[in-house]
């Protein structure tokens, strides 16, 4: 520790105004922040003690959230793979293995895309790096398929950190959720590799898959087929339980809606996610499912019980992680209880609706960050009018 | 009214004064800055270096309000007057006479005040120095006279950390708290409100010709800005004067004393204090002398007033003339080693993120040093400062019109029922570490030259 001190203090005057690599400077500083709690004091006047959290450390707090995630998803990743090969023996370990195999390249491609890109903005502007890329540069991989060209994870991560965030000033300025503008982004551009059957979902590493495995996710069953085949696989693979544990195939990190339910729950202890979006995005899910379970007729996918829908595909993971990304969210309190809402109400619309898209969430949030500031306008206008309504009272 | 206000924080420092007057603390040299004032900005010097004042003999005027005098504390010789940024006159120096001569001005009986006319309630406050014990809001200035306040405000218990005790503090003094509520009835015709902490047995229930609320909550329950937000909020166009208990003090010793006597009791709190206690002072005592032999001989920070309000002062300066409450802490100016993600009970948090543990012991008296904890951000978090703000007001939304000079926007958001000192606890809690109080400040300003 010391050592580390020492080390740094020696090198820090290159990186001074004056000095040989002043301009990489926030690099620097990046790096003797992330070390140690600088020993800057508060200013002469106002608060002279300082609350001990930092940003630091609230995004370090939702990554810990989505760890269950990322663990879990690796583990699956083995375990369908081994599903789909028609090894049924195969151990814990071996699944882990295969599936870290897989995911732990993808991670580390989004954070060095990522960080190299908010690095060089950062030198660019003088700005010191802000630590919100730690949380999205966790997010891209849980949402990829695992069968994702590490080629397309960096593109996809060059493009949603320039033109979903630094374009727009940082850290702090975006519209859209980073991490789901990365995933938008490749479903767009590269639609084969993002969507469609077991080649897809499921790694098998080149080999044969055996007879009987489909592969598929949830709700590429459900937007495909009739009610009644769609139904019958609802019953034995994609029960609820399977379903809800999350040993089905999907993107990385998001197929196990208990693993989103800790995640949400560390959230929400930690007050660093809005317990008010992930409840009501949970709501409306539900509350839409059901209004289009009652209405009969209509397609397969109105047919699924609506307990389904808060377990099916991404839904808890967009929820939990996406929507309650505070930059991007509704930033009034009355704001996020319609803006969770509709999300999770969208989702269920558009999955029930749009075949062509049966992931709803991944819409639905970059759907809902384009509206928050509206929903925040109406709420900060009701405020303005109450100030106002005060003083005609007072004329009056 | 009964008040119940459940948002806020409350931090406990370790170092609260015991309740005991330990004497009277005696300077040679006073000191009186018209910087402890906001927006002052066309200053009369009256007086010269070398020229002899006595208590209440005016030194200072501002032309724009130029009714108002600013008076000397004590009596003595003006040693100096010393000058800043284009001559403005930042500190005047004066060396005390071992007995303090006071200007003589009117003695009224307790039931002469009464009679007394609004005029001459206002001759007495504005030239014998007393009046600046006032504020007006919005802007938080020294009131000008010809703005007759809607109502007036005094919230009579502080719930800053290492606050005063106004119980303790103002025992015995109620006929002159009095006498101030009686004078100050002449300058509104509405009404003088007084907030004490709810349940308690208070010495300002005794007090007649004032509103009385009762108040329950943690801080910042105890933010006269607060109250006002709750009891009849400040519309554009109107003034609103607010004073504390110190200022009813002296108003009530210029009408039944005659003299203009700036003594009051103010705490030396803090956890660098060795013994913790109330002394009696005059305005624009040096802050060594108050602290003199008082301190542990650690590397601390002095600050005049409270640590979340208050101003970091060395030796050499003098203790602010609103500020009844000198804070000595512990400076945090070391590196800490992974210092953002070790767990920690000891530091304090309003904040559960990881390894913060504080919440688990909210009674407990903290050491809190000046330590940021971390450097300034882009604002992310969302929601947090209207936890600590008992108002309906989107403070987030208000201080990025300010960044954003739009002035409608900051009128409809309600910046005139807010000061710096409402939203203290939003710059403590705030995890981008943003001077708040500045930003807003800044905001006051614009607002009030426009």
């Amino acid at each position: 520790m010391k050592f580390v001190r020492d080390t740094l203090d020696k090198i820090k005057p290159a990186f001074e105004k004056g000095g040989k690599l002043e301009k990489l400077h926030p690099a620097y500083d990046a790096f003797e922040t992330f070390a140690f709690v600088p020993k800057h004091t508060t200013p002469k006047l106002g608060a002279q003690i300082r609350d001990a959290i930092d940003l630091k450390r609230m995004m370090m707090t939702v990554i810990i959230a989505m760890i269950p995630c990322l663990l879990f998803g690796m583990w699956n990743v083995g375990h369908q793979h081994f599903l789909a090969l028609g090894n049924l023996e195969a151990s814990f370990i071996d699944k882990l293995i295969i599936g870290a195999w897989v995911v732990l390249p993808v991670v580390v491609i989004s954070y060095a895309v990522g960080l190299g890109i908010e690095f060089y903005f950062a030198v660019q502007r003088g700005h010191s790096v802000n630590e919100g890329y730690l949380v999205t540069g966790m997010l891209i991989p849980l949402v990829m398929p695992p069968t994702i060209p590490w080629w397309q994870v960096a593109v996809a991560t060059a493009f949603a950190v320039v033109v979903a965030k630094e374009v727009f000033g940082g850290t702090g300025m975006n519209v859209l959720n980073v991490a789901m503008t990365a995933r938008a982004f490749l479903y767009f551009a590269y639609p084969g590799d993002m969507a469609g059957a077991t080649d897809v979902w499921v790694y098998t590493g080149g080999e044969k898959i055996v007879d009987g495995y489909a592969g598929a996710t949830a709700l590429g069953i459900a937007a495909d087929q009739n009610t009644t085949d769609a139904l019958a696989s609802f019953g034995s693979f994609f029960s609820f339980e399977n379903l809800f544990i999350g040993n089905v195939p999907g993107s990385i990190g998001e197929t196990s809606a208990l693993m989103c339910l800790i995640g949400a729950g560390i959230l929400i202890f930690t007050g660093v996610g809005s317990w008010k979006i992930i409840v009501s995005g949970f709501v409306g899910a539900y509350v839409m499912a059901a209004l289009f379970y009652v209405i009969p007729g209509g397609n397969a996918f109105m047919a699924i019980p609506p307990h389904y829908h808060l377990v099916m595909g991404g839904l808890a993971f967009g929820v939990v992680f996406m929507a309650t990304d505070p930059v991007s969210a509704a930033q009034t309190e009355v704001g996020k209880w319609y803006y969770g809402f509709l999300i999770g109400a969208l989702t269920v619309l558009i999955r029930v609706f749009n075949p062509a898209y049966p992931e709803g969430i991944m819409l639905a949030v970059l759907l809902m960050n384009v509206f928050a500031p509206l929903i925040d306008y109406y709420v900060i206008e009701a405020n303005k009018n109450r100030r106002i309504k005060r003083l005609k009272l007072k004329i009056a | 009214m009964n008040l119940k206000l459940k948002k806020g924080f409350d931090i406990n420092l370790a170092g609260k004064a015991k309740p005991e007057l330990a004497g009277e603390i005696i300077s040679e040299i006073y000191s009186f800055k018209p910087t402890d004032f906001n927006a002052i900005t066309r200053p009369k010097v009256l007086v010269n270096e070398g020229d002899t004042v006595k208590a209440g003999t005016p030194i200072f005027r501002d032309k724009k309000n130029e009714q108002v005098y600013f008076c000397a504390p004590v009596s003595g010789e003006v040693v100096s007057i010393t000058r800043g940024a284009k001559r403005f006159p930042e500190e005047f120096k004066i060396l005390a006479d071992k007995e303090i001569q006071y200007v003589e001005f009117p003695k009224y009986s307790e039931s002469d005040i009464t009679r007394l006319s609004k005029e001459e309630v206002l001759e007495a406050m504005l030239k014998s120095g007393v009046w600046p014990n006032l504020v007006e809001r919005p802007f938080g200035l020294v009131p000008n006279p010809d703005n007759e306040p809607r109502d007036i405000f005094i919230s009579a218990f502080d719930t800053h950390p290492l606050a005063p005790d106004y119980e303790f503090v103002f025992k015995g003094q109620e006929k002159y708290l009095q006498a101030g509520v009686t004078a100050l009835q002449k300058l509104t015709k509405g009404r003088i409100h007084i907030s004490i902490p709810s349940g308690n047995s208070s010495i300002f229930k005794s007090l007649t010709g004032v509103q009385i609320h009762q108040v329950s909550g943690i801080h910042p329950a105890g933010n006269v800005g607060v109250q006002i937000h709750h009891i009849a909020p400040i519309s554009r166009g109107e003034h609103v004067w607010t004073t504390t208990p110190y200022g009813l003090q002296q108003i009530g010793r210029l009408f039944l004393d005659g003299r203009y006597d700036s003594s009051k009791v103010i705490a030396l709190a803090g956890s660098e204090v060795i013994e913790p206690k109330y002394y009696q002072i005059k305005n624009g005592i040096s802050i060594a002398k108050l602290v003199e032999n008082k301190l542990k001989d650690t590397n601390s920070r002095i600050v005049s007033g409270n640590v979340l309000t208050g101003l970091k002062v060395s030796k050499e300066d003098i203790i602010g003339f609103n500020h009844n409450l000198i804070s000595v802490i512990p400076e945090g100016d070391d590196y800490e080693f992974l210092g953002w993600i070790l767990p920690t009970s000891k530091k304090l948090s309003f904040h559960r993120a990881f390894g913060l543990f504080s919440f688990l012991s909210p009674k407990k008296e903290r050491v809190l040093n000046t330590n940021m904890n971390g450097e300034e951000r882009a604002i992310v978090q969302s929601g947090v400062f209207e936890q600590v703000l008992p108002m309906d007001i989107y403070p987030v939304f208000l201080l990025k019109a300010i960044l954003a000079n739009d002035f409608e926007e900051m009128e409809a958001l309600g910046i005139y029922e807010v000061l710096e000192e409402d939203f203290a606890l939003c710059e403590f809690v705030d995890v981008s570490k943003m001077e708040i109080q500045r930003i807003l400040r800044e905001g006051i300003d614009a607002l009030q030259e426009a």
